[in-house]
């Protein structure tokens, strides 16, 4: 009896194998880009607007009929675990190429993983600096995190904003952390008076401290390195005790006006730097706008201009080199490595990117809040 | 000045934790377990009011009404089916099927409301009264939060110390065979703590994210944690010990962060707990029990 059982149950799963070879792959012919962002939880506002950015680009690259793209995105919740098994998750599909993971840390995790799996990363938006550091064939679209330290601290000293400073930032990310780090050096180097300096840690809720003694100490800029929840709380308990300072961000404040049930006037004024302006009227940003708003019904944020230009600087690296579907992910990382090193792109979040050890150079546009929405600063 | 801006915050903070306490400490006073699920009935009852404010419109007072009653009607459930077939088990059990219950929550949360944050309307309005030349700001809700804190504290003195309920849970509480022998129906008793604690943690809820209003399916955890140890902190099964204990815990965080570390504030907070439970292991406000052999 046992034996009929078992060999019912090995019956089963020789036609369950059967079964799944006879139905036809919907990608096939197609380039697999695959890609890990936190699709629920905390962060979800970046890694929907990466996906569906990304999607919009895939769409069109595909309606000029040359190289056919398929892009495909897994939750990773922004946890560096659950990204490596989301990338897991993606190899098995057949990701020939990567774009990485939206968020930084999670981004740590993947990048190495694709330095040992040789497979080619471009991330729209993990900007941590070490992210493609040590690893050869990790790149990104959007500015390491030094770079954006130094860029804020550079354009307050050139733009007047204050004179004196604080800066609330929370030490257990990488990406807050090293904004501050440069920024603080930059500050030094141009005699930028910083006057408090107070971290916090995930999971505050209370800011009461840090406020208090940015107002004690007089400073009349606070410098928000950090991600838009918290700088909501942040914004709101400064106007609960009518503490009215200018607030500076870094692209970690996008997304602060598409959060359900924020008031949107306590942003009001409020100053960011970021490659990309909703804006800006140029044929590529309107075009790309008017989808994203006509599908999904909001403003695309940076991260889904990042996205979008990740896929349109990967198509145009696959043109010149020659990628066909039918490589393999080392012949196609051998060939977008030899193309992203010499070759200048230009797209939504700037005009002559060009990347050297896997970081981007562009320049940064400043940008404010004004009545809900992000205007142009200069 | 700073100082006192501090105090003044820690004691809101802490009248949020005291709030909280209360319903992890009546309900460990009478039915002797920690319903560790109850911090995540005060987010549940945060999304009622936010839906009810921010969604439908409702006035901020029904809202919170409206929060009360279903978060006693969700307390009273959760006791009636997650507790009380329990009542004879061992502490061990009651104890995991709470936690358990609390992952229930939190879970369903996210499946009805999604993981995404939400941001509590701000019912009280951005504000503050200025002191001093404007040296000393007291936000609103800081003021709301303390007198709603103190309001509770002296209505639930009188409920236990006059009403006939009140007497019946602290015969409850000293002796539930005895108490039933006197004709006190225990399991009814058990029920309306239950339904009291959950009233609260609407209340409770609605204050926590008028404060910090980033509103998520765990925004009841840490906060519910730390009013446990406020409990513990204050002595357990007490009322006024969960009060006292609640705004010191409020006022040792906030001055901790000023003064040590704000990474470290939980710490300290938590240091503080294990030096008081050493010195006074029934905590500051603890009944001393002395049980006869």
């Amino acid at each position: 009896m046992k034996k009929f059982v078992a060999l019912m149950m090995a019956l089963m799963m020789c036609l369950g194998c059967l079964a799944g070879c006879g139905k036809a792959d919907p990608d096939a012919g197609k380039i697999k880009i695959g890609g890990t962002g936190p699709l629920t939880g905390d962060a979800a506002i970046y890694g929907n607007a990466v996906k569906r950015a990304a999607e919009i680009a895939v769409e069109e690259v595909n309606a000029l009929g040359g190289l056919q793209l398929v892009v495909k995105y897994e939750d990773d919740a922004h946890d560096a675990e659950k990204a490596v098994n989301a990338y897991n998750a993606l190899k098995d599909w057949g990701m020939q190429i990567s774009m990485g993971s939206v968020t930084s840390d999670p981004g740590k995790a993947t990048s190495t993983e694709n330095y040992v799996d040789r497979i080619f990363a471009l991330t729209p938006s993990a900007s941590t600096d070490l992210y493609p550091e040590g690893k050869d064939n990790v790149y990104q679209m959007c500015f390491a995190d030094s770079n954006q330290g130094a860029a804020s601290a550079q354009y307050i000293y050139e733009q007047k904003l204050g004179t004196k400073i604080a800066v609330i930032y929370q030490s257990d990310i990488d990406y807050s952390k090293g904004i501050y780090d440069t920024f603080m050096a930059k500050a030094a180097e141009l005699g930028l008076e910083v006057v408090s300096k107070t971290t916090f840690i995930k999971g505050a809720n209370d800011f009461s401290v840090q406020i208090n003694e940015a107002k004690n100490s007089g400073a009349d800029l606070v410098f928000l390195p950090i991600y838009y929840q918290s700088a909501a709380l942040i914004l709101r308990q400064c106007a609960d005790i009518d503490y009215a300072p200018k607030f500076f961000g870094v692209d970690g404040m996008d997304g602060i006006l598409a959060l359900e049930g924020f008031d949107t006037s306590l942003a009001e004024g409020v100053m960011l730097l970021t490659p990309f302006s909703a804006d800006a009227q140029d044929e590529k940003t309107v075009n790309f706008v008017k989808k994203y708003q006509e599908k999904y019904n909001e403003i695309p944020n940076q991260f889904a201009a990042d996205a979008y230009d990740c896929i349109y600087a990967i198509y145009q690296a696959c043109t010149a080199a020659g990628v066909t579907a039918d490589m393999t992910a080392e012949q196609i990382n051998d060939l977008l490595m030899e193309q992203f090193n010499t070759m200048t792109f230009s797209g939504l979040t700037g005009e002559n990117m060009t990347w050297a050890g896997g970081y981007v150079t562009k320049s940064p546009k400043g940008m404010v809040i004004q009545n809900g929405v992000y205007v142009g600063l200069d | 000045m700073l100082f006192l801006s501090n105090v003044i915050n820690g004691l809101s903070l802490g009248s949020i934790y005291a709030i909280i306490a209360l319903g992890y400490t009546m309900v460990y006073g009478i039915a002797k377990m920690l319903n560790f699920a109850h911090g995540d009935v005060i987010m549940v009852g945060a999304y009622i009011c936010f839906f009810a404010i921010a969604r439908f419109n409702l006035n901020p007072i029904i809202g919170i009404l409206l929060a009360m009653v279903v978060c006693t009607v969700l307390g009273m459930t959760i006791e009636r089916f997650a507790y009380k077939p329990l009542r004879q088990a061992p502490s061990l059990a009651v104890l995991i099927t709470a936690i358990g219950m609390s992952y229930f929550l939190q879970n369903m949360a996210q499946l009805l409301w999604t993981p995404n944050i939400k941001v509590f309307p701000s019912v009280v309005g951005n504000g503050a009264i200025k002191l001093f030349d404007g040296q000393l700001t007291i936000s609103y809700i800081a003021l709301i939060t303390m007198g709603a804190c103190v309001v509770i504290m002296l209505m639930l003195s009188l409920f236990t110390g006059n009403s006939k309920m009140g007497k019946a849970m602290r015969a409850c509480s000293e002796d539930k065979g005895a108490a039933q022998l006197m004709g006190i129906n225990v399991n009814t008793t058990i029920s309306m703590t239950f339904a009291i604690g959950s009233a609260l943690a609407a209340i409770a809820g609605f204050l926590l994210c008028s404060a910090y209003p980033n509103l998520t399916p765990t925004t009841g955890s840490m906060p519910g944690i730390k009013a446990f140890t406020a409990a513990v902190f204050g002595g357990i099964g007490s009322i006024p010990g969960a009060f006292v204990g609640g705004l010191l815990l409020g006022v040792i965080e906030i001055l901790a962060a000023a003064y040590i570390s704000t990474e470290l504030s939980d710490a300290v907070v938590f240091m503080v707990l294990v030096v008081v439970l050493l010195v006074k292991p029934t905590g500051l406000l603890g009944k001393k029990i002395s049980e006869k052999v």
